[in-house]
Parts: structure tokens; sequence; C-alpha cells
């Protein structure tokens, strides 16, 4: 062993052991490391290569404005203009809790909002996109925006982004055919409808920006940049240009349109309108009264303006009661119901019935509308004079003929108590009613008793449970107008680039086809075009004066419990070969010459371009 | 041979001088020398984007540290080692003293007082005091060889190493109190301590780690600061906190992995962008991974190894304990610092914050590495003198 004075002559053995066991440590950690390396750098190098690209490259996307919305010459309807939107990016935010809610007070104060909402915003935008930007506001002010830019070391993780949002030129006009655009949401996203729309994107999400969203939303630009650790830009490596969406032209025209959103505004406020060429279905005008500015929903809509949209008290402007009103027509219906008794062999349009101002079925005495008794007359007479024993009768024989849903079927042919097919998403399809109808709910509880003959007889008139809507009739008119045509109603005219070029013509569904005998159609046509002109018509003092010759029929429909009568008017123009349906209605207008009609001459005056028409008031109380 | 002459011996030689060359091992410089030279052509590359307008800050100032450790490494090579043995006593003081300056005078950086400002660089004392805890601690081992075979020598020894550790693991320098207690093992070792004082240490060893990870939280004492257990902890599962502890050892399994066989030079955008962390210091090895790839990684451990085996082949070579207990030490510290660095690094280590010799920048950290690498050069020459002055008495 060792001897004190430190000299150690030879290397021992113990020693040279325990030297050995050190270089065999060494050895083997030196083993490992090369391992560990070769597995790292030559087996997984081009795993982690793709880690590091992913690391240092982002990918921010850019947004594409979407196609405009033009009327049919071209007028812009829909547009968009550029807003820039407060945005935080988590991955910079302060990780301190405490500091971050320190940050939304200070930026809560600048934009205000309250900070509790902003982290509640923040943290739900972040739980379905993470580690993308969330927006804070959309549309800040410029003012507040370069107050941000210029303290941005106090407002850490906030950035200003530019953002497309949509424009409403018009404002009230047409508010109810554009609809809404909103962030695609996570059920959207698995539909095929959405191919190729990234989370974040936004689509339509009503009205006919979500019917041809398709076209409307443009392609995505993107740009790939270089990051640090820290995420400040070093550098662009490749850009991808956004790509604007396809330019939709509508069939609308706008002066018709805002002419007929007037004349609507100066009835009683509620109700609606549309304007369709009976040809090929374009719809020119479609409207509904109160409207609203769909400027509200080109941000996110406040929760408080969405209550006051949709409150019924305020007329629920949201709800389009072109599509989905649901109201009894009055006597528009009488040609439905004449169509269906010719149609049906119950009369021939010169078969002579008494109206002797009432008829009485069952002990129940339905009168005429003022008490008027009219005498013997034939169809096109009682069509002129809008005489409702005339119809009881026959909605009191179809009733009893055959299976007994002549009627019905006549008016399902028509497109009554069914969707139109319109381009517009949330048409309803209302209702006619029938023996079944009734009988099922009386079996369920649901009403007092089952179906009477007093139930056909109703119907034949537009009165009792029937439920439809402007378009509804519109519809059904131009059917007989052009002869047997059930249309789809069109308000998608084409798409186009940005230059107006027409890429792609927007085809209607083919149309559905009924037999209609010509002279029946006579017979009705003619039936209308006396109550807009002949004396004793109930439209005729409307139209006096007005140059274009006009069929049209006045609709009164009671609505009971001492509401107001609902004023309807369909007019057909120009007789006798009819291009375009009129279709008006107000939900309180009274007597359907009173109200209603006088809207649709002030709407047929725009749309034929009559100068100067000096309008009407009021005919006969004679449906 | 050459035919004897009558007298049977031979003159040759006897007249000449001692030859005045110094007796350098010229493998050992050679890799210490391309150490130096790879860690300045990597933070050439890895540091240039991080000072604003200075691209060769750390270049400039690491090739001074370079240059200052060469020139003491030649200098203590011609000192004869063995006379430190006499001022022990002096330099276990100087090492505690230092430490304990730092908790006076320290300047804080980063949560953690570790150095003092002496305007040129900012001096450690913990990176000093490993190379004076080598000296102090073989000079005492030598003093006590006759009693070896107790154990209130091992346990002496071990107390004077662990009374340092504490005092930098406070100011907290986790690492270099590991590195102290590394070398107290190997001086314990190579002096020939028994198997059973190493086994009951190991035990030992296993209960404290126990007690710091696990107990000692658990009761509501915390011996470490968490970020210290967490960082010692992180490497076993670096997923979990993606965005915390795991995220250091995750960028630099990423920059390393990226490098692939022969590196992404210009590319090494880990490095560049700032992904790394701590890359001129703590985690360099993983910026010659990623500019250098597997045969940068492979050259810079060759030359380690090359270290690491003069080192051993001093360390049988010196000419007393005192030289062979030294080796030792420095062997050891050399080997921790080199395994537990690069382990961290390619995630098999956990992260303690130790540099990598000659390669990390720092000057305390280089001036230190180079001063004990001047020791082995001075044992080694030590021992090259005596085995000619031997030769030279056989011969006579």
């Amino acid at each position: 062993m060792y001897l004190d004075s430190d000299r150690r002559p030879t290397l021992t053995p113990q020693l040279a052991f325990r030297v050995a066991l050190i270089g065999g440590v060494a050895l083997v950690a030196f083993a490992v490391v090369f391992f560990r390396l070769w597995y790292l750098q030559v087996l997984s190098g081009d795993k982690y290569r793709a880690e590091a690209n992913n690391n240092r490259v982002r990918e921010i996307k850019v947004h594409a404005p979407r196609g405009e919305i033009v009327d049919r010459q071209g007028r812009p309807l829909v547009d968009n203009r550029t807003g820039l939107a407060v945005k935080v990016t988590p991955d910079r935010l302060p990780g301190d809790q405490g500091r971050r809610q320190q940050l939304y007070r200070r930026l809560g104060k600048v934009l205000g909002i309250a900070p509790a909402r902003m982290n509640r915003a923040v943290e739900r935008q972040l739980k379905t996109l993470p580690f993308s930007s969330a927006t804070i506001k959309q549309d800040v002010p410029l003012p507040v925006v370069s107050y941000l830019l210029e303290h941005q070391d106090e407002f850490p993780g906030i950035t200003v982004e530019r953002v497309f949002l949509r424009q409403y030129p018009h404002h009230q006009t047409g508010a109810h055919l554009f609809g809404t655009v909103g962030e695609v949401t996570k059920e959207q996203l698995k539909d095929q409808r959405y191919r190729g729309v990234g989370l974040g994107d936004r689509v339509g999400q009503s009205g006919i920006e979500y019917q041809y969203d398709r076209f409307l939303r443009g392609r995505n630009g993107a740009s790939r940049v270089q990051v640090d650790a820290m995420g400040n830009l070093k550098g662009e490596l490749s850009v991808r240009q956004p790509q604007q969406g396809r330019q939709l032209r509508l069939s609308i025209d706008l002066d018709v349109q805002r002419v007929g959103q007037r004349a609507l505004g100066g009835g009683t406020g509620r109700g609606a309108f549309v304007v369709m060429n009976v040809q090929n279905g374009e719809v020119v005008a479609l409207g509904s009264q109160p409207s609203y500015d769909p400027n509200v929903f080109a941000k996110v809509i406040k929760a408080s303006d969405y209550r006051r949209l949709s409150k019924p008290e305020n007329g629920a402007p949201l709800s389009n009661r072109a599509t989905q009103g649901l109201y009894p027509t009055g006597s528009t219906m009488k040609l439905i119901t004449a169509t269906a008794a010719l149609e049906g062999g119950q009369i021939t349009p010169d078969t002579v019935q008494f109206d002797g101002g009432s008829l009485r079925v069952g002990g129940v005495t339905f009168k005429n509308a003022g008490g008027a008794a009219h005498g013997a007359l034939a169809l096109r007479q009682a069509l002129t004079v809008s005489s409702d024993v005339f119809f009881y009768r026959l909605g009191l024989e179809m009733n009893g003929a055959g299976n007994g849903l002549l009627l019905q079927s006549w008016a399902h042919r028509l497109g009554m108590g069914r969707r139109t097919g319109i381009d517009l998403p949330g048409e309803l399809p209302g209702l006619i009613p029938s023996p079944h109808w009734r009988d099922r709910l009386y079996k369920k509880k649901l009403t007092d008793r089952p179906w009477t003959p007093g139930d056909n007889i109703n119907l034949a008139v537009g009165q009792g449970d029937l439920q439809s809507n402007p378009l509804q009739l519109a519809v059904a008119y131009a059917t007989i107008a052009n002869g047997g045509k059930v249309l789809s109603p069109r308000i998608g005219m084409r798409i186009e680039d940005a230059g107006g070029r027409a890429l792609q013509e927007l085809q209607a569904p083919a149309a559905r086809r009924l037999k209609l005998k010509p002279e029946f159609r006579q017979a009705i046509l003619e039936g209308l075009r006396g109550a807009a002109s002949a004396p004793g018509g109930t439209s005729a003092a409307v139209f006096k004066g007005f140059p274009i010759p006009v069929a049209g029929k006045t609709g009164t429909a009671e609505k009971g419990a001492g509401r107001a009568d609902q004023s309807w008017y369909v007019a057909l123009a120009p007789f006798p070969s009819p291009k375009y349906v009129v279709a008006v209605t107000d939900e309180a207008g009274g007597f359907g010459a009173d109200t209603a009609a006088p809207m649709a001459r002030t709407i047929l005056a725009e749309l034929f371009g009559v100068k100067n028409d000096e309008g009407s008031t009021g005919g006969g109380p004679s449906d | 041979m050459a035919a004897a002459n009558p007298i049977g011996t031979t003159v040759k030689g006897f007249h000449e001088p001692r030859p005045h060359v110094l007796r350098l091992d010229p493998l050992l410089l050679l890799a210490a020398l391309g150490l130096i030279a790879c860690s300045l052509l990597v933070l050439g590359g890895a540091t240039q984007d991080d000072i604003p307008g200075q691209p060769s800050f750390y270049v400039y100032r690491q090739a001074a540290y370079g240059a200052m450790g060469i020139v003491l490494m030649l200098l203590l090579s011609r000192l004869d080692y063995s006379r430190i043995r006499e001022w022990k006593a002096g330099v276990y003081t100087l090492m505690i003293g230092t430490i304990v300056l730092v908790y006076g005078i320290g300047a804080t950086a980063r949560g953690s007082k570790r150095a003092i400002d002496i305007g040129f660089f900012n001096f450690q004392s913990s990176e000093l005091g490993k190379l004076l805890l080598i000296l102090a601690l073989s000079a005492f081992m030598v003093d006590r060889m006759r009693r070896l075979g107790e154990a209130e020598t091992t346990s002496r020894i071990l107390l004077l190493a662990l009374f340092p550790a504490m005092l930098v693991v406070a100011q907290p320098d986790l690492g270099s109190g590991l590195v102290y207690l590394a070398i107290a093992t190997a001086v314990l070792f190579v002096a020939g301590t028994k198997w059973t004082h190493f086994a009951a240490l190991g035990a030992l060893a296993v209960g404290a780690v126990v007690l710091v990870l696990v107990a000692a939280p658990a009761l509501g004492v915390d011996v470490l600061k968490p970020y210290q257990v967490d960082r010692l902890t992180a490497f076993l599962h670096p997923t979990d906190n993606p965005r915390e502890q795991g995220y250091q050892v995750n960028q630099s399994l990423t920059a390393v992995g990226s490098g692939g066989k022969a590196g992404r030079g210009d590319q090494a955008t880990q490095t560049r962008l700032n992904f790394l962390p701590e890359h001129h210091t703590d985690f360099i090895f993983s910026v010659v991974g990623e500019q250098f790839g597997f045969i940068g990684a492979a050259l810079v451990l060759s030359l380690f190894a090359l270290l690491i085996w003069r080192s051993l082949r001093i360390l049988t070579m010196a000419k007393n304990l005192y030289g062979a207990l030294i080796a030792g030490g420095v062997t050891a510290m050399l080997m921790f610092q080199i395994f537990v660095n690069v382990g961290m690094t390619i995630g098999i280590m956990p992260i303690t914050g130790v540099p990598l010799p000659l390669l990390s920048y720092g000057g305390s950290s280089v001036l230190v590495t180079c001063m004990a690498l001047g020791l082995l050069q001075s044992i080694h020459a030590q021992a090259r003198e005596v085995a000619a002055a031997k030769g030279l008495n056989r011969d006579l």
C-alpha cells in the first residue's frame, strides 16, 4: 500500500482496475450519447426538421372579400367595406392571470367593453380555435386603433387586423332578401356544402348570402411568414393573394323594391309584397314591413339589437312576411276556388247562380261583405263584384262532391300550403285546411269541433284556417296568367365576375305544369280585369285613370276577436297577356281596396314607368 | 545493445544537461485547442443576431477568455503542483471565502446570485471552487491515506465537499453543487476507498434524492426551488407541459434532430430565431447538433473523448498520489459536466445548468477548465521529469 511519503513508484493493480472502471464508465456514456445522437439526427432527422419548420413558419390567413350583390341593372345592393378589428394573439398574452386581467381592464376602458365579457369572448373563441387569434371587437374607429398602436407595449398580445365587413348602402331596402354573414359553425364545417371553408371563415348564414354562399365566398389568401421564438415577424416566405367571391346579380329591381317598401310603410306598417314575372318566375321585388337595417349584422350583432328586432311587439322586423307569413287570404282565394270549380266540372264559365245577399247552411248564415245582394250572376261578374254568396255555394258544393277535397287539391296544385321553392331559405309552407286535418285535431282535442261544410265555405273565400302568404298567391295567380306553369320564384339571376361579365346563368328548377282549359283561364282573367276596370268592380275606382290595363283581385281577411281585417290585393298586368304579378298585403289595412290595392297601383306605376301617377284612394267596401 | 565497454557502464549523457523542454502532453493540448476553436466557430454562427450591431460580441470575448486560458494553462504546467499540497488549508479557505463573497456583493442574473462583476467578466466563484476543491480535497486525502479504511476518513472528505456544495446550491447553482460531489466521489474512488463505503454512500444518495424531491415537498418544506425540481424532472416527460419546463428540452431535441447527418449551417432556424434558449451557454451542444449535424457532434464528442483518455492516462502516470488524486478529480469534473450537459441537450439527463467545458460561452468556466488542464499538464510534465531522472539514475 501507499506510504505516508506520498510516493507512488508504480501503478498498483488496484488503481489500474479503478482507472479502467472510470474509463469503462466513460466509454459506456459516450456510446449512449452516440446512439442517442444517431437516433435523433440520422433516424429521426426528417421529423425534427419538419418540427423546426413548423416552429418558425406561420401561415397567416388573408380573408377574401365576399362577392358583391347587385340588382338586375347592376346597382350594388350589398358590397364590402374594410374595418379594423382588434384581436388578441394568445401566445403573446401575459401568462399570469392577474396581469391578463389588468390588460383586459386597460383595454376595456379604451374599447368600452366590460373586461369579464372580453375574457369570456376570448376563451370561447380559443376553445373552438386554439392558437389562432381571437377577435375582441370588430370595426374599431381609427382614433382608437391609433391609440392602441402608439401604446403597444401597454397592450401585449393585442393586434389590429384589417377585415372585410358587409355593407348595405340602401339600409332598410331589401333587408329581408340578403340575409346575414357570420363565422362558420363547427356543425357547418362537417357539411359537404362548406368544403374548402376553414375555421374562422365567414359564410352566409341566412337569406341570399346563405343560398348562394358557394359563389359569394372567395378564396382566402395566405401569407407564409417566418417568426422567431417571440413571434416577431422575420420576413415573408410566400404569399397567395386572396380571391374575391363572385358577383351575384339578382332579378330584383332596386327602384321597384324601394317604392314597394315605401308604399307598404305608408300603411299600418306591417305587411309584405311580391312582384314577380309570371312567365319565368323572376322576382322583381320582395319586401316585408317593418324592415330593419342589415348593417347591424355586419359586425357581431348586439344581443339587445337582436331582441329588439325579433320582438313581436315591434312587429318582429327580422321575419320575412312575404315568405313566412301565415295569413288567411280573403277573397284573393276566389281565383283558386274558381279554377277548382271550373276544372272539377262543378260549373261552366256561364253557369248562373243567385246571390241573395246571404247563404244559410246548417243553421249558420254566411253573408256577403257589407250585406250587398248581387242577384243572378255568372263567374266573370262574381269575380268582378266579388260575390261571396256565389263562392259560398261553390265551396258548399265542392265539399259534397267526389271525395270532398276538390278545392283543397286544386289549391295544393296551384302552390298553396306548400313551399314555393324560392331561393330564399326559411320559407314556410302554410296550411290548406281539410277534413282530415281538422278531424285529427279534434281527435287530439285540439279543436272544439270536427270538419263541417262551413269550413269548406270559409276556405272558398279565403277565410278561417287558411294560412298562406303573398308569395304563394303570386305563384297561384302567375299560374293562371301563364297558362299552367307553377313557377319556383327566383331571386338569383346570374353569377358574374367583378366586371359584370356573366359566368353562369342561374336556372330555376323546371316549372310544374298544370293542364288548364284556355276558356276557363280566359273567363277568370276577364273577371279579374272587370274587378279592376268595370263599373261595380271592387278595385275599379283604385285603378281609375291608370294607363296600364290591370286585372286584380281584392281581399279582406277577417282576423276575428276585434282585430282589424287584413287587406290584400293581387294584380296581373298588363291585361290581357300579363307580364307581372303583384301581390300586396297589409296586416291591419282593412278592406283590400282601401289599403292594399292603392299600394299595388303605386308599385305597378313604378314597374311600368308610369310618370306622375296621381294614385287613387279607396274603392267601395264591396268584398 | 552496443558492446559493453570494459567498465561495464556507459557514461554517455552524464555530462549532458537535463533537456530543458516542456514535457507537455501534446494530445491533451490538441484536444483543448480544438475544443476552443470549435467553441469560437459555433458561437460565431449562433450569436451573430443576439446583440444588434455586434455580431461578434460573444466570439471576441470567448476568444479572449480562450487565449487567457491557454496562457494560464502553460504557466501552471511549468509549476510543480506538489507544492500546493502544503497550502491546503489556505486553498480550502479561499474557496469558501469566494463562494460566501458572492452572497455579499454578487450580481443577480436571472434570479440567482452566482457571480461577482469584476469588469472584464463576471467572476463565478462556484466555477473556481471546482478547481480549489480538487486541490484541497486531494491534499486532505493524501494526509489520511494511512487511515483509508476508516469510515471517518470517507465521511470527513465527503463533508469537506458537502459544505461548499450546499453553499453553491443555495445560490442557487444546483449544477456546480453536483459537480463538487462528483469530485469528492472521484477523489475517494481513486484513493482506494473501500467498496462498502461506496455502497453506503450510494444508499445515502438515493435517500437524499427521495427526501428532496418527494418527501420534503410533501411535508411542505422546499429544499430546492420549485423551478429546479421542475427542471430536474421535466426530461422524464417533456411533452406534459410544452410551454413551460418541457419547452427547453423540446426545443433542444428539435434543434439537434433537425441537424440531421450534416447539419443545417446557415439555415439553423432553431438557433437563429431564438427558439433554442441559452444557445451560447448551457445549450451550445444543441447548436453544434443543428448547425453541423451528426458529423459535427461526433467530432466534438471525439475531442472530449480524447480529453478524457489523456486525463486518465495522466492519472496513471502521476509521480505521486497527490497528482493521481488531482487528475482523478479533474477527470471526474470534466466527465460529469460533459455527460450531464450533452445528456441534457439530447433529452436523457435533467436540466441542471452545467456548462459544457471549453465550449459554453463564459470566462469563469473557460479559465477554470484551462487551469485544470494546466494542472494535468503539470502532473504529466512532472511525471516525465521524474521518469527521465530515474532513467538517468538507472543509467548511472
